[in-house]
């Protein structure tokens, strides 16, 4: 595309920007920030307040920060140099301390980077699975082996590994765990249930999925989890018992399942119907129609609004602190409970919530920059 | 209509053929029947097996099932309540009701909180001020990107963080925030209050009825007659004259330290506070997206065309953009309400004691799981069932009528 092209299709008042902005840093001003007396104000009363915030976050974040800690003879934090400097600096030295037992847990310490592998092993599947070379089949595959093998060495037990059992894993990974597991077997129960609810042949099938959707929309998760933790031991037979983790790990399934199939169903409402027609008209066969013709077409309709529902699961599985699963929020308190660092709760909570932004800002970027490809694609 | 001028001799022949059902796996309908009648027996199946399960399990633990245990003295100290309570003699039943008119009382205010400020920060993000509108950017997107159990963790500590009674902050001596909570003015309410506030409340009817008539006049009209006296006398003069009349009573009391901590006056405890400021904080900020987005939605010919019709741009917003936006504003605002209710059930976390904080403690006091769990999902599904059939009835009503 030539230059004359795009200006065309610029609207008048952003071509007056564009002009305004080539006009130089002062005229930029006076359009941003002293457009007019009321704007001037606004600019004036804020630039002051971020002005005074930012510098006493700097102040206390950096200046008057306290990094590291002497240690006692026992091996205890000696913090009272942090006590010292409360409310005037950060007390970074307690995630220095805490920070292995945050990320990974009473996961046995030699053992810790299996963990940590397995915390790369789930960003690089995510990454392999935003990119759009890989929006085939095989991503399937992709992610039965990568999660296997997030079983093989978060257990252990084979190839030389030690066992830990799940009463060990803690932090990060669990976090990762319940998000993605969650979402990978969510996603094929979303995909039948929404099929199920649009289906005119089996009304008594769609009354279930119906029925199943609206329930669990309609109750908070908090609830869902008190009904695996404490219900669903009452469901099994005498003797048998369920872990905790995998309790935890069916209700985020079955919670996840019914968000997901109303977004699939948006996805399939979106579908013009000439498609299934067609492919009727062809003579396929309902699977042969719904699995060659119409799921690639409305999944891929579907893919930002699934990336904003996975963002929301991933901040909901710090909700299982409730249960008392040790996640990231979780070992984020635990930590907390240990006497001479108990008092610096505000700088564990940010190096928590920092965990928590990289994450889900890194995926709703990732989602706006998608809507935008497929939205353009979908224009011309 | 084609029906009145064809052969009467062809009504026959065009019917749909009658067909008999075979019994073959070539057949639609038998297919269908099959499918049904296998998927609804393998779910009523493990319901079943499940439902056996706990009645052995219930049985080998000699728990008794059923709703009996409503009427037993419940003996849960609770903080906060909008009716008379105590632990002694009031029974779960009571204390499980206390819990839903707190999570209700929550769920309203939040609700009205968190659109007020919502709105505010979605206009900001429009602003032309590039300082605003980039303030409020990041307010929305740091605050969205965090769980809001670690939110209100937060906000918790914060409060509890907070000097106490003695040294607490104060706004002239009348509102005080300490590690205690609030402390608020209060009025000392009269029957004469309650009088003023349903006049108050008939006149917004008034006002309603009468913005009707104006409307009606102006259509057979032209000309829109004043409403703004009659509005005004509804809404001020007439609950004025009634408290007037009733004897004008008007007495606040003050929150005085004393000892260790503050008497008198309204208080809100750390927890409702801290429960409060996040759901807020975090509802807001996706009330805020879903603002701007509907107002951005609107094209700008909209504005044009309203401004070329001579309309001013008070008259352009209100009759011509904000029933457009409302109407792409309204399906997802309701979603969020629903969620920021769903989500009140947090407060367990921070020990606020909402439904699910109370119906918890009572099925860890009486074993009853199931009741307590059954209580705490028909609580939530009756809310969210009645806000989701008012916002049908709203949507339909401001729906756009096509051909």
């Amino acid at each position: 595309m030539s230059e004359a092209t795009i200006a065309d299709h610029i609207p008048t008042p952003a071509r007056e920007q564009l002009k305004v902005a080539a006009l130089g840093p002062w005229a930029w001003l006076r359009t941003n920030l002293l457009g007019s007396w009321w704007s001037t104000a606004v600019t004036l009363v804020l630039g002051y307040v971020i002005v005074r915030v930012v510098f006493s976050l700097f102040e206390w974040g950096f200046v008057h920060a306290v990094w590291t800690v002497p240690y006692g003879p026992t091996g205890i934090a000696d913090t009272s140099v942090c006590q010292n400097a409360k409310g005037v600096g950060a007390c970074w030295a307690v995630l220095a301390d805490k920070y292995r037992l945050i990320l990974f847990g009473r996961y046995p310490y030699d053992e810790q980077w299996r963990p940590a592998v397995v915390v790369l092993l789930f960003i690089g599947l995510y990454v392999v699975t935003g990119m759009r070379r890989f929006w085939r089949k095989e991503l399937a595959l992709i992610w039965i082996a990568t999660l296997t093998l997030v079983g093989i060495l978060m257990w252990g037990g084979v190839f030389g590994l030690p066992e830990v059992t799940e009463d060990y894993w803690g932090g990060l990974p669990i976090t990762l765990i319940l998000a993605t597991f969650g979402l990978a077997f969510a996603f094929p129960l979303a995909v039948l249930v929404a099929l199920g609810r649009r289906s005119t042949r089996l009304p008594a099938v769609k009354m279930l999925c119906v029925l199943y959707v609206e329930i669990i929309r309609g109750v908070p998760l908090i609830s869902v989890l008190f009904m695996a933790s404490v219900m669903f031991p009452l469901f099994m037979p005498a003797g048998v018992n369920v872990d905790k983790l995998l309790r935890a790990q069916i209700a985020f399934i079955l919670f996840a399942g019914a968000y997901l199939a109303e977004v699939v169903r948006g996805g399939l409402q979106a579908l013009p119907k000439g498609q299934a027609e067609a492919a009727d008209a062809l003579g396929l066969s309902y699977w042969k129609k719904t699995s060659f013709i119409i799921l690639p077409q409305a999944l891929r309709l579907v893919i930002p609004p699934l990336v904003n529902t996975f963002i929301g699961f991933f901040k909901d599985t710090s909700l299982v602190l409730i249960i008392g699963l040790f996640d990231l929020l979780t070992m984020g308190k635990v930590a907390l409970s240990d006497p001479p660092w108990q008092s610096f709760s505000t700088e564990v909570y940010i190096g928590l919530a920092v965990v928590y932004i990289a994450f889900c800002f890194a995926m709703s970027k990732y989602s706006r920059s998608l809507e935008r490809d497929l939205n353009r694609s979908r224009a011309r | 209509m084609s029906q009145a001028t064809a052969d009467p001799r062809l009504i026959a022949a065009r019917a749909a053929p009658k067909r008999r059902v075979r019994l073959s796996w070539t057949d639609p309908v038998f297919r269908s029947v099959v499918w049904q009648v296998l998927i609804v027996g393998v779910v009523l199946l493990i319901g079943w097996y499940f439902i056996r399960n706990t009645s052995e399990n219930l049985a080998a633990r000699h728990i008794a099932t059923g709703f009996g245990f409503l009427d037993r003295v419940a003996g849960i100290p609770i903080g906060e309540s909008l009716l008379p309570y105590n632990p002694a003699v009031n029974t779960y039943g009571r204390a499980l009701l206390i819990g839903v008119l707190n999570t209700l009382q929550v769920a309203v205010i939040g609700v009205v909180l968190a659109t007020i400020l919502g709105t505010l920060i979605g206009i900001g993000r429009l602003s032309r001020n590039w300082l605003l509108s980039k303030l409020t950017a990041f307010y929305v997107e740091t605050l969205r990107d965090l769980p809001l159990l670690l939110q209100l963790l937060f906000w918790y500590t914060v409060l509890q963080g907070l000097p106490g009674p003695k040294q607490a902050w104060h706004l002239g001596n009348i509102a005080f925030l300490s590690n205690r909570g609030m402390r608020l003015p209060e009025l000392d309410w009269q029957p004469a209050h309650t009088w003023a506030l349903l006049a108050f409340v008939c006149g917004i009817f008034g006002t309603l009825l009468a913005n009707r008539r104006a409307t009606k006049r102006q259509q057979a009209t032209g000309i829109r007659p004043a409403v703004w006296p009659a509005v005004l006398a509804m809404l001020v003069g007439i609950p004025v004259a009634v408290w007037l009349v009733l004897g004008a009573p008007f007495q606040v009391e003050l929150p005085v330290l004393r000892g260790f901590n503050f008497q008198g006056g309204g208080s809100l405890s750390p927890e409702y506070f801290a429960l409060m400021l996040g759901l807020v904080i975090y509802t807001a900020s996706y009330i805020a997206e879903i603002v701007r987005s509907g107002i951005q939605a609107i094209p700008l010919g909209q504005w044009e065309a309203a401004g070329a019709l001579g309309l001013s741009s008070g008259q352009v917003l209100r009759q011509i953009i904000l029933p457009q936006a409302m109407r792409i504003i309204i399906p997802p605002m309701t979603s969020q309400y629903l969620n920021l209710t769903k989500n009140s059930s947090l407060a367990v976390a921070i020990g606020f004691q909402d439904i699910v904080s109370i119906a918890n403690t009572t099925l860890n006091q009486t074993g009853q799981a199931i009741e307590g769990i059954a209580v705490i999902m028909g609580v939530y599904l009756t809310i969210s069932l009645s806000i989701s059939l008012f916002m049908n009835w709203y949507n339909a009503r401001i729906a756009l009528v096509e051909r």
